[in-house]
């Protein structure tokens, strides 16, 4: 066995410990954890990816010396290995961008907690997407809910607490649902393992045994990850939570939290039930139905909205439903513009939440679209970071956005049944998102001759404008150059089945 | 050649009255229409008031039940929507149950070969006579250590939010939080004197017996708990503190957890890389056995009576 194999779990092992030992520390030393450890996962992620490319097939890594269906399991293949890279560059680059107002918002004393959550929240963000065992993605998904919870309250003020226990009640409704369809679909296999599971609902499903259990089973681990993810009709939790945490929080919550859960949807469908079994049972269609319907909602709750982080955070509803929707194609082509606009929207909404904070920094810290007139001017660097963002949100070419919103249309036009509504919601959608963004890129473009506000110089922020910057290429990155990624995602999803 | 006037005689002159009162020097009102200064309008405080309790009252008129018809229906089909989704949520669920493999059959499919070797071979191959110990901290100690650690990020969270500042902490000292129950209760301290001691062997007793009978560590680690709990109410926070106070509470939960970490790496990466690892398992029923599981029921135990008393300690007056 190579040595880079142990590598998903020394990352995971390695947040764990970082959060514990933060624990026992002063701010300025979490902090410095933190990042390194950021810096070291992501290492070790890069070396798997690299590992998994090289030898172009997955692997199981055995936690402890009993190996299947006995012991723990985790798997590491191109997609995994991709999406946990991805998931350390978007993590670190968001603190970073965010640091500056944590100190401002969180109370001193207090910071070194935000470190510990955050190192826990990445640990169990890597354990969901490399896990191989259902029991092992529950417990980290209770880890997830609870660190995501912190992140949001850490910031104290009425709103972000009551947006903490909206947060709350539907997140552990979702996992409430997930764990009773996790309990049943056990009863009928007798397996906790993802591969037995597999070969298991096969069996049942061939000898039409338990059809209707497992069916439940199905919806029910279905509704309660739509749940934590926000999909359309339960995204009321959402505009708060994102709209008044601390940046760094929003900026995670919304591009990190909600993807790792519908990464284990992904798992879910392709390696537990089946990609061929799930399709079966028409719950794709529900998911198609309310992804076309969180497009288009999305975005007109996203127009009416007068606050800007509020309107960034309707977005992501709209983008949800964008994932669901590919979901819902119930094809290869479909599952894939959906893994890639997982990875770009996380590079995109993350981008947007950091620049907004810069504009409305230098507009008095009012969110108000008023008082953001001619904020471009006044911090240079997050007004390109914005105009890039939106862009990319609209599906301008050059943009990760654009290459999603192709993949899209592609998946959509080999989809005969399928074709229509998807292309047309499309459009509306597309429509729409451009309203609100380029009304905002507009009104901060818009120059005033006199301003109550002072502009603010790249020499006094340079570590928030170095990360923009990265972001920016990051997009860019993705939009000019997405084939190797396109590419990378279909061998992951080959992997799979 | 133009003479030039002196000084007076120009400022009388047309030339003079323009430019003077162009470079502003001269006002040509002043002293010719009644000026007053405009006063600056300052809203006094309580028509602020007045005006957003007004503004409070509208908004709770628009959205009484008892005045508007709109809202009330809405709240009714709100309310009744929710008790039918209810219902029918129980119903899919109870149906599903009828049709799940009844309990108790030999056939049915959780009655495989993972539980065959769980109860089979456990005793040989994790050393431990309680099976349920065995499975959870041997075969599956990786999801152990995962909610141990959900424990631990709880914990973080109660602090975020109820913790306050050491010198709030002193000032608040002096009010106690006993208004309505005597300072030494003799019965009570009586009591917690001669259980305290009982609850905490007890407590051991079960975390080093974990791997034999019943219990282990998160058993035994809430009685401990509890035990603190108890002795901290009868006798105050003071007396508590001279042997369990923030510094020895930090210290002992990052050792549990590290030690709890360092245990389940090296079993973890020994057992994946196919490396002997050196724990012995001893033999079954002694006290010393078991291999992992005894040092890491210790570690969850001093884990698990951290948290509780962590809870009760910020619950009661943020901070420990």
């Amino acid at each position: 066995m190579d040595f880079v194999q142990n590598f998903p779990c020394f990352s995971i092992i390695l947040c764990l410990f970082a959060g514990i030992i933060s624990s026992g520390f002063k701010d300025k030393a979490a902090l410095r954890i933190n990042t390194g450890l950021l810096v070291i996962v992501t290492f070790l992620n890069g070396a798997t990816l690299l590992y998994t490319l090289e030898t172009g097939e997955s692997f199981v890594y055995v936690m402890g010396k009993f190996p299947a269906p006995w012991g723990n399991e985790i798997r590491a293949g191109v997609l995994e290995a991709l999406t946990a890279l991805f998931f350390c560059v978007i993590m670190l680059l968001s603190l970073l961008g965010g640091r500056h107002k944590l100190l401002e918002e969180v109370e001193a004393g207090k910071t070194y907690l935000y470190y510990v959550l955050t190192d826990l929240l990445l640990s169990s963000l890597l354990a969901l997407v490399y896990t191989n065992d259902m029991f092992t993605a529950y417990v980290f998904v209770e880890i997830n809910t609870i660190s995501a919870c912190g992140l949001i309250m850490i910031r104290q003020n009425g709103r972000t607490i009551e947006a903490a226990v909206r947060y709350m009640i539907m997140s552990l409704l979702g996992s409430g649902l997930l764990l009773l369809g996790l309990c049943m679909l056990y009863d009928l296999t007798g397996h906790l393992l993802m591969s037995n599971i597999r070969q298991s609902v096969a069996q049942i499903a061939a000898n039409d045994a338990y059809v209707i259990p497992l069916i439940v089973s199905i919806v029910l681990m279905s509704v309660g990850i739509c749940i934590k993810s926000a999909l359309f009709p339960f995204h009321a939790w959402l505009p708060d939570a994102y709209g008044y945490s601390t940046v760094s929080s929003a900026a995670i919550l919304s591009s990190l939290v909600s993807k790792g859960y519908i990464f284990l949807l992904i798992k879910i469908i392709y390696r537990v039930i089946g990609f061929d079994i799930y399709h079966d049972t028409r719950i794709i269609d529900v998911l198609f139905v309310f992804g076309l319907m969180g497009m288009v909602f999305g975005s007109l709750s996203a127009i009416k909205e007068n606050d800007v982080r509020r309107m960034i955070a309707y977005s992501s509803v709209a983008q949800i439903g964008y994932i669901y929707m590919g979901f819902g194609m119930g094809t290869e082509a479909g599952m894939t513009a959906s893994v890639f606009h997982i990875l770009s929207h996380a590079a995109t909404k993350s981008l947007l939440f950091i620049a907004a904070i810069g504009l409305t920094d230098v507009s008095g810290g009012s969110r108000k679209f008023i008082e953001l007139t001619g904020a471009a001017y006044r911090n240079k660097w997050a007004g390109a970071a914005f105009t890039v963002g939106s862009l990319s949100m609209v599906g301008v070419p050059l943009f990760s956005g654009f290459i999603s919103k192709l993949l899209f249309a592609q998946a959509a036009v080999q989809n005969h049944t399928k074709m229509l509504p998807a292309l047309i919601v499309l459009g509306i959608s597309t429509i729409l998102n451009a309203i609100y963004f380029m009304k905002t890129v507009i009104r901060i473009y818009t120059p005033v001759g006199y301003s109550a506000y002072p502009s603010i110089t790249f020499a006094k922020m340079r570590v928030y404008a170095v990360t923009l910057i990265a972001f920016i290429l990051l997009n860019v990155i993705l939009g000019i150059s997405s084939q190797p990624v396109v590419d990378m995602i279909r061998q992951g999803l080959s992997m799979f089945s | 050649m133009s003479r030039r006037k002196p000084n007076e005689e120009y400022d009388k002159t047309m030339a003079g009255r323009f430019f003077g009162w162009l470079s502003g020097s001269k006002d040509p009102y002043l002293g010719r229409v009644e000026m007053q200064a405009q006063e600056e309008k300052v809203l006094p405080s309580e028509t602020i008031i007045e005006r957003m309790r007004e503004a409070q009252m509208r908004r709770d008129k628009v959205y009484d039940p008892e005045a508007n018809t709109l809202a009330r229906l809405f709240h009714k089909i709100y309310t009744a929507s929710a008790v039918l989704f209810c219902i029918a949520l129980v119903g899919v669920l109870l149906v599903t149950v009828s049709y799940l493999p009844p309990s108790g059959n030999a056939d049915n499919p959780v009655n495989n070969v993972v539980s065959e070797r769980y109860i089979e071979d456990g005793l040989q191959e994790t050393g431990a006579l309680n099976i349920v110990s065995g499975m959870i901290l041997t075969y599956r100690a990786f999801d152990t250590f995962g909610e141990t650690n959900v424990l631990f990020i709880a914990t973080c969270c109660v602090m975020i939010l109820l913790m306050v500042d050491d010198a709030i902490l002193k000032k608040q000292e002096a009010m106690s939080d006993r208004r309505f129950e005597p300072k030494n209760d003799a019965i009570l301290q009586g009591t917690a004197f001669v259980l305290t001691p009982i609850i905490f062997i007890f407590g051991i007793y079960i975390i080093l017996n974990g791997h034999l009978s019943p219990g282990g560590g998160f058993s035994g680690g809430a009685i401990i708990g509890a035990g603190l709990i108890l002795y901290t109410s009868a006798f105050g926070f003071h007396k508590t503190q001279r042997f369990f106070d923030e510094h020895i509470y930090k210290i002992a939960k990052i050792t549990a957890l590290c030690m709890y970490g360092l245990i389940g790496t090296y079993f973890y990466v020994t057992g994946a890389n196919g490396i002997e690892n050196h724990i012995p398992l001893g033999i079954p029923g002694h006290i010393l056995s078991s291999g992992i599981i005894l040092p890491i029921n210790f570690c969850v135990g001093l884990e698990v009576a951290c948290t509780m008393y962590a809870f009760y300690a910020l619950f009661r007056r943020g901070g420990l």
